[in-house]
């Protein structure tokens, strides 16, 4: 329903950064400059998208330091619900859109004697906010980013020459991989490792970092799940006393929304816990597609994310 | 307001007696020693009384902090009242007898510029007669013409401020100011300006996290309020505040109740008669709001102090009434944690003339 601080934007500028990538630039449409936002923010951009309103959550990649726009990058999703591809074949400089306010889930510990930052492919985008950040107010960092292939290498010129020694990239055509072992058995006493890419290599950093003895609270990752898509199917909300309909392209929050029930949320990645809804009744299986639940509350079915988990069968109640 | 309270080349943060006397709409009055604070019958009526029913007990009473309404302490964001000058004047008596008062963690000073730009920029939006700021880039111009303050300074420069940011704007906004990290799914309590706080410390408190600082209150733990409150405060975005009150008794209008001052003001806790109650005993109200702070991601909790007597109170027949109510039906633990047993009786006795027992109007604005 409400889309929190929305902010109406322009869109400015619309940049092929590679044959999968896009960047995107807004700015306000009033004219002024956009709120200040802290490296490893994200927003919500809201999509109308036929009889859709999608709200998917973005990192936003341009300097905190300069507010004039809002820059975000999306690689697009051939297999997802269709919001990258909408952005990528839809989204043209002049027209307006809906944005919400910034908020972080993966901000920099202020605490850190050193950063040590770990990318994979698009997970590059906070990075690129970060270590603005970073380099302005002279925090000691080094970024590992792996790629594909120096084509689909998001950013790596500019990084370059923007973090000069700070930054090592890694070919996979190469044969060139991060060697975590090493990069986490030398750093010094204090240091905070981040690490932003596919769900596999967090989990080896986090495990990794775990095994040898990092303290959990210095170990940061951004896990935002894509809500995936499904079948279609029909959720009866009790508070509300509303029946809806799921289409196979919308997630369960959308649906909620779009029945006019203001639900609360804040990353619509499964990752920070303010959808969380109760489970009433279900008879069927919940497909969960979420950080923030742990594995007997999923195999519990008395509790669901709905911004990214779905459901099959003949009837879910929650109470929303 | 009088052009001669700017001071065009001044850089002193604090309160000029001379600024005091000429600013009309601000009172010269004491929060110690003689006590010649008052409050005007307009102050009495657009106060944030804490109760919205005849009973009180812990509740996460969270509300969105916006649309205040006209008359009232909700209606600027960040509330300036005629009590504004004085304050500040007892605040820095305060920190000139103990620096200890205002403390930043060395990762917390982005955290202060956000809290400066935040003050700065809304009592400007709030009050364009009292305070103006001027934005060029990094060079900032701030004016702040009840304490006849006139500062260009650049903005993330410590150094252009004769204050670290957060102690410069602290000493010139009513309430203290605790400045909370955001990390390991807490929040800590790693900076903050604490004058006016109802008997806890910075001081001790300074580092702690959500569930530390709270370990003294009794039975909200076992109602499960603090995670709940947790949960919605991490959740507090960047332009969407919120708010809650809390509230205490205070034996004189004393703003500094601290423990590191107990052996001033704790003997004052038996002071309390039937014929001083009235004027002695004072309602404590905490306005409490919650800011997300832009570059920092830290939360920026204003703790604002309202006082009414027992005898402003009686001025308005509602609160009159529901004030006896709920001093009547105060569970005790809660009575003797908010350090009410001495007096509670006699504040009973002294509001029962204006309780008729007839039923009191919804929410918690006068009639």
């Amino acid at each position: 329903m409400s889309l929190h601080g929305a902010i109406d934007v322009v869109v400015t500028d619309v940049v092929t950064v590679n044959p999968l990538i896009k960047r995107f630039h807004f700015a306000r449409a009033d004219g002024e400059y956009l709120p200040a936002f802290s490296g490893g923010a994200h927003i919500i951009v809201e999509m109308e998208d036929g009889d859709t309103r999608r709200r998917t959550p973005y990192s936003l990649m341009s300097s905190p330091l300069d507010t004039r726009d809002y820059q975000i990058s999306i690689r697009r999703d051939d297999e997802g619900r269709g919001g990258s591809l909408f952005m990528h074949r839809e989204v043209k400089p002049g027209i307006n859109m809906r944005i919400g306010m910034p908020s972080n889930l993966f901000a920099l510990d202020q605490r850190a004697h050193k950063h040590l930052l770990f990318a994979g492919g698009i997970g590059i985008t906070p990075f690129l906010a970060q270590t603005a950040q970073l380099m302005a107010r002279g925090g000691k960092f080094e970024l590992h980013y792996g790629v594909r292939n120096r084509e689909l290498g998001a950013y790596v010129d500019e990084l370059e020459q923007r973090l000069e020694s700070r930054l090592h990239v890694y070919l996979d055509d190469k044969g060139e991989q991060i060697d975590f072992d090493r990069l986490l058995t030398s750093q010094p006493t204090g240091t905070h490792v981040y690490v932003c890419g596919p769900a596999p290599m967090i989990e080896h950093v986090v495990t990794q970092a775990g095994a040898l003895g990092w303290p959990k609270e210095h170990v940061h990752f951004e896990h935002f799940a894509k809500a995936p898509p499904g079948e279609p199917f029909t959720v009866e909300l009790r508070a509300s006393a509303l029946t809806v309909e799921v289409s196979a392209e919308q997630t369960l929050l959308e649906a909620i929304e779009a029945a006019g029930v203001d639900a609360p949320y804040l990353c619509r990645g499964g990752a920070c816990g303010q959808c969380e809804t109760r489970v009433l009744a279900c008879d069927g299986e919940l497909q969960h597609a979420d950080h923030w639940l742990d594995d007997d509350e999923h195999a519990s079915n008395e509790k669901v994310m709905p911004c990214v988990s779905r459901f099959r069968g003949n009837m879910l109640v929650l109470d929303r | 307001m009088p052009s001669s309270q700017m001071t065009s080349a001044s850089t002193a943060a604090e309160p000029s007696a001379r600024s005091v006397t000429a600013t009309a709409p601000f009172r010269d009055e004491s929060f110690r020693d003689d006590f010649t604070f008052r409050n005007s019958p307009e102050t009495v009526l657009r106060a944030p009384f804490p109760f919205d029913k005849d009973a009180y007990m812990y509740a996460v009473n969270m509300e969105l902090h916006r649309d205040g309404k006209a008359g009232t302490a909700f209606e600027e964001p960040i509330d300036v009242d005629e009590h504004y000058v004085s304050e500040m004047r007892d605040r820095a008596l305060v920190l000139d007898e103990d620096p200890l008062r205002c403390q930043s963690l060395p990762h917390m000073t982005l955290a202060g510029w956000d809290t400066l730009e935040l003050l700065m920029a809304s009592k400007a939006a709030s009050y364009p007669d009292w305070f103006a700021l001027t934005r060029e880039g990094d060079r900032w111009h701030w004016i702040n013409r009840p304490l006849g303050i006139d500062q260009h300074f650049v903005f993330g420069d410590e150094t252009t401020l004769p204050y670290a940011p957060l102690e410069y704007i602290t000493r010139q906004a009513q309430g203290d100011f605790c400045v909370l990290d955001e990390r390991a799914g807490n929040l800590w309590m790693d900076a903050g300006m604490v004058t006016t706080q109802a008997d806890w410390s910075l001081d001790f408190d300074i580092g702690m996290n959500f569930f530390e600082w709270h370990a003294p209150v009794p039975l909200a733990h076992e109602l499960g309020i603090f995670e709940r409150a947790l949960k919605y405060l991490r959740a507090v975005q960047q332009g969407n505040p919120a708010r809650r009150l809390n509230w205490t008794m205070t034996v004189n209008p004393r703003l500094d109740t601290s423990p590191e001052n107990f052996h001033v003001w704790g003997p004052e806790n038996t002071h309390i008669t039937k014929d001083n109650v009235a004027d002695k005993l004072f309602l404590r109200i905490e306005l409490q709001s919650f800011w997300r702070l832009p570059r920092s991601n830290g939360i920026l909790f204003p703790i604002r102090c309202y006082f009414l007597s027992m005898r402003d109170l009686s001025t308005v027949p509602k609160w009159a009434k529901r004030m006896h109510r709920v001093l009547k039906s105060l569970p005790p633990e809660l009575a003797s944690y908010k350090g009410l047993d001495n007096y509670r009786p006699i504040a009973i006795d002294w509001l029962a003339q204006f309780d008729d027992g007839s039923p009191t109007t919804p929410g918690p604005f006068a009639d």
